[in-house]
């Protein structure tokens, strides 16, 4: 058998190839002393970057086919892969940067909309690494939640005006003031919209599961709820979105509340587009459309135009689930968000959830992705300070998504304002995603975005839903942990206590929407 | 009795347990030098075998059958069933390589040797501490080892 040099491999794989290929992101580096040529590789990619090659009998890699998912490097059973960024770098011009040029080279090629997936990479201000949390000292003492009590539990509802009580002398005061339906949780923290169609089933299952035994709520999306999950129902937050995807009346009375999706932070002002390869049996009953048709989700609500319109939808919900749960509305962090979250709460929204710019996406334009929308913190701030302002923040509870990344994360929301927060790409990254970034192609490596019946099997529900169990509670003890140095037993005392957030190195006008003195004062 | 049990639904076919099998019963216990030296000197193979049909895939090795075919039907005693741990054994030293077990077994579970007259079959890892080292190595837990008698 001729041995080639493995330069020239390389070359060879790239004959035929558009010139701009060369161009590719990372390269896969095979130990020689370690590969044994098992192929595991080969199996595990679903971008065939690695493959068997006849000729030479051992497995080779074409490195303009890695899209650095990294499962290769996880699976191969004696650690010869490590993958790469290419060393090969342009002339280096801040102005003209790598991903522009890449970006031109493959529209020049494809004539197409670039299509991103996940939350935005770019470079925009995380407030969350500018907030810094207080801590209790002498003058009032810290708690231990390992010895003493630490109240995490949230309700998502309308809260009344006032509470009127019966009190008549002998027996215990009662309470007159009827609540209204309320989502209880027993932490602040819930598996967010990731609808079953760009996620799988396995993985709809295991949040399903997950939310069960963490007495949270996980959200089903836009694509319907299968009849099998029903019977998580106590945890399950149903979502009416623009396409109407699988909704029907039992499906609205499936769930602990139901969610009316406006908008998306990753894709403000951008429907959505299911294409048709993903539409198998099962997604197919779920959403009520024929099996391989594109399910296409328009940019708006067709039958909203105006906050009276959206008023209509939610009390039409509320008809149909007999006033049991409550209704919110989730809208995309942008630029007048305060003014809409003021009219939404107007119009009758139990909860408002606000989804800032850097929340995930199985696809988005890459453009809109990466430019529309404002930062989460921002949103939630401006938000929170409106409703109090016009003394309606206790009608709708306040849920912040997009970009949450840890338990901190969780408190500097809570202290901006929010009752609870949705986590996303948390929750994927907690059953393998690497954000490669690639979910609109349906060949998701680690069986997350896709529907491929070989690749979403790699989803098992039984591990899936204990690393979302593991990952909540591990939040959950560290939120305690927090609570418990800032002298706080309950989350209640956190919410909207922006005293206990100082801002480092923000300008006046970011401390001012954040409401937040600077660190020293 | 504990038995290793696969799960169809999450096998994802990526035959690391076949490579935990011939690690654990490597003489180098390393997997580089078992796959790349012993597998070809001394034959070397594993106990267990994918079987894959488009998307569906699985893993088979040796169920110790409460009441096993190959026991019945292998003619020198080299399978017996041990009636302490239940375990269907394999006694290399009296194989004769007729291949009876292989015709007899409903699973297909049983595995000529690739250059000797001798089986290949589940040994359960006998003695090794961790347990079958392809239930240690299944990255998607598709494979359980537990009592289901009950």
């Amino acid at each position: 058998m001729p041995q080639f040099p493995n330069i020239l491999c390389e070359v060879l794989t790239v004959l035929f190839q558009p010139i701009n290929k060369n161009y590719h992101e990372f390269i896969i580096e095979r130990d020689k002393d370690r590969c044994i040529n098992c192929q595991v590789c080969v199996r595990q990619c679903s971008y065939e970057a690695h493959y068997w090659d006849d000729n030479r009998q051992k497995v080779m890699h074409d490195n303009s086919k890695c899209i650095g998912c990294h499962r290769c490097e996880a699976l191969c059973p004696t650690a010869a892969l490590t993958i790469r960024r290419t060393p090969s770098e342009f002339r280096p011009n801040a102005n003209w940067r790598p991903v522009f040029l890449q970006n031109i080279y493959k529209q020049a090629d494809t004539g197409g909309v670039l299509l991103a997936g996940m939350g935005s990479p770019v470079d925009i201000p995380v407030y969350w690494d500018r907030l810094l949390l207080d801590a209790s000292q002498v003058t009032n003492p810290s708690i231990d939640p390992l010895r003493e009590p630490m109240e995490l539990r949230t309700y998502l509802g309308t809260k009344p005006d006032r509470l009127k009580l019966l009190e008549n002398g002998q027996e215990p005061p009662s309470l007159q003031t009827e609540i209204a339906p309320q989502i209880k949780l027993d932490t602040p923290i819930m598996f967010a919209a990731m609808s079953f169609g760009a996620i799988n089933f396995n993985l709809h299952r295991a949040m399903a599961r997950a939310a069960t035994e963490l007495k949270t709520a996980y959200n089903t999306g836009e694509g319907g709820l299968h009849r099998s999950l029903f019977k998580y129902g106590k945890h399950t937050i149903v979502q009416v979105a623009s396409g109407r995807f699988g909704v029907h009346r039992d499906y609205l009375n499936a769930g602990c509340g139901i969610e009316i999706k406006i908008g998306q932070g990753a894709k403000p002002g951008i429907g959505g587009h299911l294409p048709g390869e993903k539409i198998n049996d099962k997604v197919s009953e779920t959403r009520m459309i024929p099996i391989g048709s594109d399910a296409i989700s328009p940019a708006p609500h067709h039958d909203i135009y105006s906050i009276e319109d959206l008023l209509q939808l939610i009390f039409a919900l509320k008809e149909a689930s007999e006033y049991r749960v409550p209704v919110s509305v989730k809208i995309a962090a942008v630029h007048n968000v305060a003014a809409i979250a003021s009219g939404v709460v107007r119009a009758g929204a139990d909860i408002i959830t606000v989804d800032g710019m850097r929340g995930g996406t199985g696809a988005a334009p890459a453009m809109i992705r990466d430019n529309v929308g404002i930062p989460i913190e921002l949103a939630l701030a401006a938000v929170d300070q409106r409703l109090r302002d016009e003394g309606i923040r206790h009608k709708a509870s306040v849920v912040a998504a997009g970009g949450i990344r840890c338990a901190a994360d969780v408190v500097k929301a809570i202290a901006l304002g929010a009752d609870a927060v949705y986590i996303g790409t948390a929750t994927l990254l907690a059953v393998g995603c690497t954000l490669c970034g690639r979910c609109y192609t349906g060949k998701c490596p680690w069986g997350i975005a896709t529907n491929d019946p070989r690749l979403s099997k790699r989803q098992n529900p039984d591990v899936a839903s204990r690393k979302l169990v593991n990952l909540v509670n591990a939040w959950s003890h560290e939120i305690q942990e927090m609570l418990g140095g800032m002298g706080l037993n309950s989350i209640e005392s956190l919410r909207g206590n922006r005293d206990k957030l100082r801002g480092i190195g923000l300008s006046d006008t970011e401390l001012d929407i954040l409401g937040v003195k600077h660190a020293g004062r | 009795m504990k038995r290793v049990y696969p799960n169809r639904e999450y096998c994802i076919g990526c035959h690391l347990c076949e490579l935990a099998c011939i690690t654990a019963h490597s003489e180098s216990g390393d997997l580089i030098i078992a796959y790349t030296q012993e597998r070809e000197a001394a034959g070397l193979s594993p106990c267990k075998k994918i079987f894959q049909k488009g998307s569906e895939c699985v893993a088979i090795s040796c169920r110790h059958c409460d009441d096993p075919s190959c026991v019945a039907a292998c003619i020198s005693g080299a399978l017996h069933k041990d009636p302490e741990t239940g375990e269907t054994v394999y006694d290399r030293g009296k194989c004769v390589g007729c291949w009876s077990c292989l015709m007899a077994c409903p699973y297909g579970a049983i595995r000529r040797h690739p250059v000797e007259s001798k089986i290949v079959k589940c040994d359960l890892c006998r003695g090794r501490e961790e347990g079958p080292a392809c239930v240690q190595a299944c990255p998607n837990q598709a494979l359980k080892y537990e009592d289901r008698d009950e």
